[in-house]
């Protein structure tokens, strides 16, 4: 039964994009219900199978799964199949939870039930509506024209990612990476007629597409190694044992590389660094598309797969021993991209903007995490994360709703999403202001309350714990700026007073956008509490550690649970709180870029990684495609061939005509036989003479000149 | 009678040859005829010496001959029909002259 | 040479030599005469053959009929031809060529053949010639079928010949 619904999870997403494309692209009701309803329909299956394996005893042994024979090779099968053991049962539940909340939001987001707009073209983001209201004329927010599109698109997202968490092989798992791959270009370019999004959407598929490229060879590695993609083949003890010790390249293991390659794929997906510089720009996309991208399930995607991949790049490591070469490398780029985008985040005025550069170093959080061999911590650290950045980016979006419609009550044209022109909107938004502050304060690690202590103070335990101290001081700066920059955020935003007319008539979003916000914020509270290690002073112990032993469940052996040691306590309460205070203290009295002191050149250009790329990378490509291939390959080489064949079969024809055809067939043979037959014929007719006398006697004398012959050869 | 068979057939041979030569060397159509006549009574020649000789008791061979006769009659009447309507239409009995038929 | 031979052979001349001249002669109705001649010698001939009927039918229906019908033929086409210049074509040496063949070919085959250098057998006797070839032309057992088409025949020609000498009926 179990295995059924599982097979069954990604389907109703899959079938709601089908209908709306085909069938109800022009009623936006019936396409949000058909998209609602999928949505639901998987969280109901996803709810399900979770609460089936919470009550199965050691599951981690005892998964739910099944596989079928896909592909014949030779003697054997390719299988593909599905499985959801502890880890993707953990992720599933924050799967389900998030995409429904989204599609949720994406209702009143798109604003369902509002006038069309006055000038609203499909492609660009709706405008505005006049409508007379008591004889006075004001704007209204009209209802995005692509609707449809967007469900349709959103449910397409959320199939790649229920496909991807609920394979049992690297197969599938692949597939529904590169499905979400293309929504995340088809969605990021939604808003089309603009060309920012549109570079954003190609910016997005290039960079993860180089990850991809690496992933797929790493997945070719693997087959060509053991034989199979299915995890549970891979993962055997004795091919792990086989993968680490056969040498590959460079003096690397076959599992170190195939790790490698692996996490070049997560690098791209998750906005690591070096390929982060998709995820700042895909805050083109509508907010909810944020939200599902950045938090809820693609650059999940990643940090999913590396962990589901940690035996293998930890094959022949054991706790206590140095980090092999892919695990330091895990851990060097993890740190390194915590700290680097939290730098940039912190002179950052877009609040989305703020929050990509925050996804992108909590990411890193992740990683180093799983670079130091802290498989649960980074687990527990991505479940809490997606709840709360879902619920951030949400709020965002809620916001820059709000100020929108300020903006169209007053007509004074700011840009909403510019921090510096809100303030004070905690009274004109009451519950976004509290949602919001809940996921920021999980973001920056506030005790006790929120989950996203407890995650955090998880990482920072296991790194301390296992002597990584560089990683440990590098994620213990970052989580300092990250509560620092959170707090500016939340004070720009939502305290003081308004900075501009549109953020004076803010007002509050609809139900539809409000309640997936409390929800979200309910998980982000409470589902740390989880996870409280066994030995915390005071609150340790009230509640077994269950995550730990429910996902630690996952791998062969369970992980021990790192020994209590106040050093990350202490420092990570510091840092969260010290953060927290700090950001608050510079920024309540900042009223514009002019007083923030941290509008660094270096740091709001984001290191101008973007202009090395483009040098590096972009101004190279463009110039082969025009100037080598375009111009000289196919103009000059390629047409020139085609211009000489032409030219000399032109010659060819007419040489055949001239020399041939005319002389020979026309005259000599056409012409000739003409007049061979003419002359004959004048000739010949003479013989009809019409004279009797004539013809007997030719006759005659035929006549005896055969009986003479005849004569003599018959007789 | 003490006559061979073969003075027989090599007399009509010699009429039917010179019949022959005036068939096919004489300009006028009417000695063409004549020509024509002249060979036929050759055949009769042959016929009825055959008769004779062969089995006089059985008349195939006279009535042969008498066949001959009548189809002769019937053929000099019409040729002679023909040429006196051509001669009448083309002032003409040469029969060089009279190829219409040519070419 | 017994008096039989000596009359046929006497009876050839004439026979060859009015044949000759028939087909020599520059005057027509010169020639329509040697026939008459010629057709004289074949009916003696019959007559020697002991075909006398035939003789007689010769005489009455060759000389008597169509020997006539020539003369008034050559009578009615007199103006054009005036009987000058060669009644011959030129290339006449080309059939006198082809009937010198044709003579030496068959009397080569007659020669070769000895059954014909036999005299004749007798007359059967009580063999009634003339009876017989009546019987013969009349009876269904025997040619009476071949007469009668003749007759049909000579009815077609006779309508024929009329029909085409009469001309056009203005």
């Amino acid at each position: 039964m179990e295995n059924f619904i599982i097979w069954m999870l990604p389907l109703p997403p899959l079938l709601s994009f089908f209908v709306i494309i085909l069938f109800t692209n022009k009623r936006k009701s019936m396409s949000h219900g058909i998209a609602i309803g999928a949505a639901g329909l998987s969280w109901l299956g996803s709810m399900i199978i979770y609460i089936r394996a919470l009550g199965v005893k050691e599951f981690g042994r005892h998964i739910f799964g099944s596989s079928i024979n896909w592909l014949p090779t030779g003697s054997t099968w390719l299988k593909i199949g599905v499985q959801i053991d502890p880890l993707s049962a953990a992720v599933i539940f924050f799967v389900a939870w998030t995409v429904l909340a989204i599609f949720l939001y994406s209702i009143g987001y798109h604003n369902f039930g509002q006038p069309k707009g006055d000038n609203d073209v499909a492609g660009l983001p709706p405008h505005g509506a006049t409508v007379t209201e008591n004889g006075h004329k004001h704007t209204v927010p009209s209802i995005e024209p692509m609707y449809s599109r967007f469900f349709a698109f959103i449910s397409l997202f959320a199939f790649g990612m229920y496909t991807l968490v609920v394979s049992d092989n690297l197969l599938t798992l692949f597939v529904g990476w590169e499905i979400m791959g293309l929504c995340s270009y088809l969605l990021i370019g939604f808003w089309f007629g603009k060309p920012s999004a549109r570079n954003a959407a190609v910016k997005a598929f290039m960079t993860t597409r180089i990850g991809d490229v690496f992933m797929l060879l790493g997945i070719a590695f693997v087959y060509s190694f053991t034989g199979s993609l299915s995890f549970s083949e891979i993962f055997k003890p004795e091919m792990l044992g086989a993968l680490a010790s056969t040498p590959a390249f460079f003096g690397i293991s076959a599992a170190g590389i195939i790790g490698l390659l692996l996490f070049i794929g997560t690098v791209g997906k998750s906005a690591q660094w070096p390929l982060h510089v998709w995820l700042p720009d895909a805050m083109e996309g509508p907010t909810p598309v944020s939200a599902m991208i950045h938090a809820a399930t693609m650059v999940s995607a990643g940090v999913y797969m590396v962990i589901r991949m940690f035996p293998l790049i930890s094959a022949g490591w054991t706790e206590g021993m140095p980090l092999n070469m892919t695990m330091s490398v895990i851990a060097f780029i993890g740190a390194f991209t915590a700290i680097f985008a939290a730098t940039i985040a912190l002179a950052q005025n877009d609040i989305k903007r703020v929050l990509a550069y925050s996804t992108i170093s909590q990411l890193g959080f992740m990683i180093a995490a799983l670079g130091i061999g802290a498989y649960v911590a980074a687990a527990f650290h991505l479940v809490t994360h997606a709840f709360f950045k879902a619920l951030l980016f949400l709020g965002s979006g809620s916001v820059i709703h709000g100020m929108e419609h300020g903006v169209m009550h007053t007509g004074n044209h700011v840009d909403p999403q510019d921090m510096f022109n809100m303030g004070g909107l905690r009274k004109k938004m009451p519950i976004t202001f509290w949602t919001f502050l809940i996921g920021g304060l999980a973001l920056s690690g506030f005790p006790i309350l929120t989950a996203g202590f407890w995650s955090k103070d998880e990482i920072f335990a296991e790194a301390f714990g296992n002597g990584h101290f560089v990683v440990f001081i590098t994620l213990a700066s970052a989580a300092f700026l990250t509560a620092f920059y959170t707090m500016r955020q939340i004070t720009l935003t939502f305290f003081g007073e308004p900075r501009s007319k549109a953020a004076e008539h803010a007002s509050e979003t609809p139900w539809t956008m409000i309640l997936p916000l409390i929800v979200l914020a309910v998980f982000s509270v409470s589902y740390g509490w989880v996870g409280i290690p066994e030995q915390f002073p005071g609150l340790g112990g009230l509640i077994p550690n269950w995550f730990h032993e429910f996902v630690g469940g996952t791998l062969a052996e369970l992980p021990k649970a790192i020994e209590f040691s106040w050093v990350p306590l202490v420092t990570s309460l510091f840092v969260a709180l010290g953060g927290l205070f700090c950001g608050w203290l510079f920024y309540r009295n900042v009223k514009s870029p002019q007083q923030d002191f941290l509008q660094i050149p270096v740091l709001k250009n984001k290191w101008y990684f973007d202009e090395i790329y483009d040098y590096l990378f972009v101004k190279p490509a463009t110039w082969i495609a025009e100037k080598f291939t375009s111009l000289f390959m196919d103009q000059i080489v390629i047409d020139g061939i085609l211009h000489s064949v032409a030219q000399f079969s032109l010659f060819l024809g007419h040489a055949f005509r001239t020399y041939f055809d005319k002389p020979v067939i026309n005259e000599f043979i056409g012409d000739g036989t003409g007049n061979a037959v003419k002359a004959s014929g004048s000739g010949l007719r003479k013989i009809q003479a019409g004279r009797i006398q004539y013809y007997m006697v030719a006759s005659i004398t035929v006549l005896v000149i055969f009986a003479v012959l005849f004569y003599f050869l018959l007789v | 009678m003490s006559i061979p068979l073969s003075w027989f057939l090599i007399l009509a041979a010699a009429l039917f040859s010179i019949g022959l030569f005036g068939v096919l060397s004489r300009k006028n159509a009417i000695a063409i005829l004549l020509g024509v006549e002249l060979m036929l009574n050759a055949v009769n020649i042959n016929l009825v010496a055959f008769w004779r000789y062969q089995d006089p008791a059985k008349m195939a061979g006279q009535v042969f001959a008498i066949i001959v006769f009548a189809v002769a009659a019937a053929e000099v009447a019409v040729g002679l029909a023909l040429i006196i309507s051509v001669y009448r239409s083309r002032k003409t009995v040469v029969a060089d002259e009279i190829d219409l038929m040519k070419w | 040479m017994t008096a039989d031979q000596i009359i046929f052979l006497l009876c050839a001349a004439l026979i060859l030599g009015s044949a000759l001249m028939v087909v020599i002669t520059r005057k027509l109705i010169h020639a329509a005469l040697w026939l008459v001649a010629a057709l004289f010698g074949v009916a003696i001939l019959f007559a020697i053959l002991q075909a006398g009927f035939l003789a007689v039918v010769q005489v009455v229906v060759y000389i008597g009929a169509i020997a006539i019908l020539f003369i008034f033929a050559v009578m009615l086409t007199r103006r054009e031809m005036l009987d000058n210049g060669a009644q011959t074509r030129s290339n006449w040496w080309l059939p006198a060529l082809l009937g010198f063949l044709i003579l030496a070919g068959l009397v080569f085959l007659i020669i070769g053949q000895p059954a014909f250098g036999q005299s004749a057998a007798e007359m059967p006797t009580g063999v009634d010639t003339l009876r017989n070839l009546g019987i013969a032309l009349v009876s269904p057992d025997a040619y009476v079928l071949p007469f009668e088409v003749a007759s049909i025949l000579l009815l077609a020609a006779l309508v024929g010949a009329v029909y085409v000498a009469s001309g056009n009926k203005e």
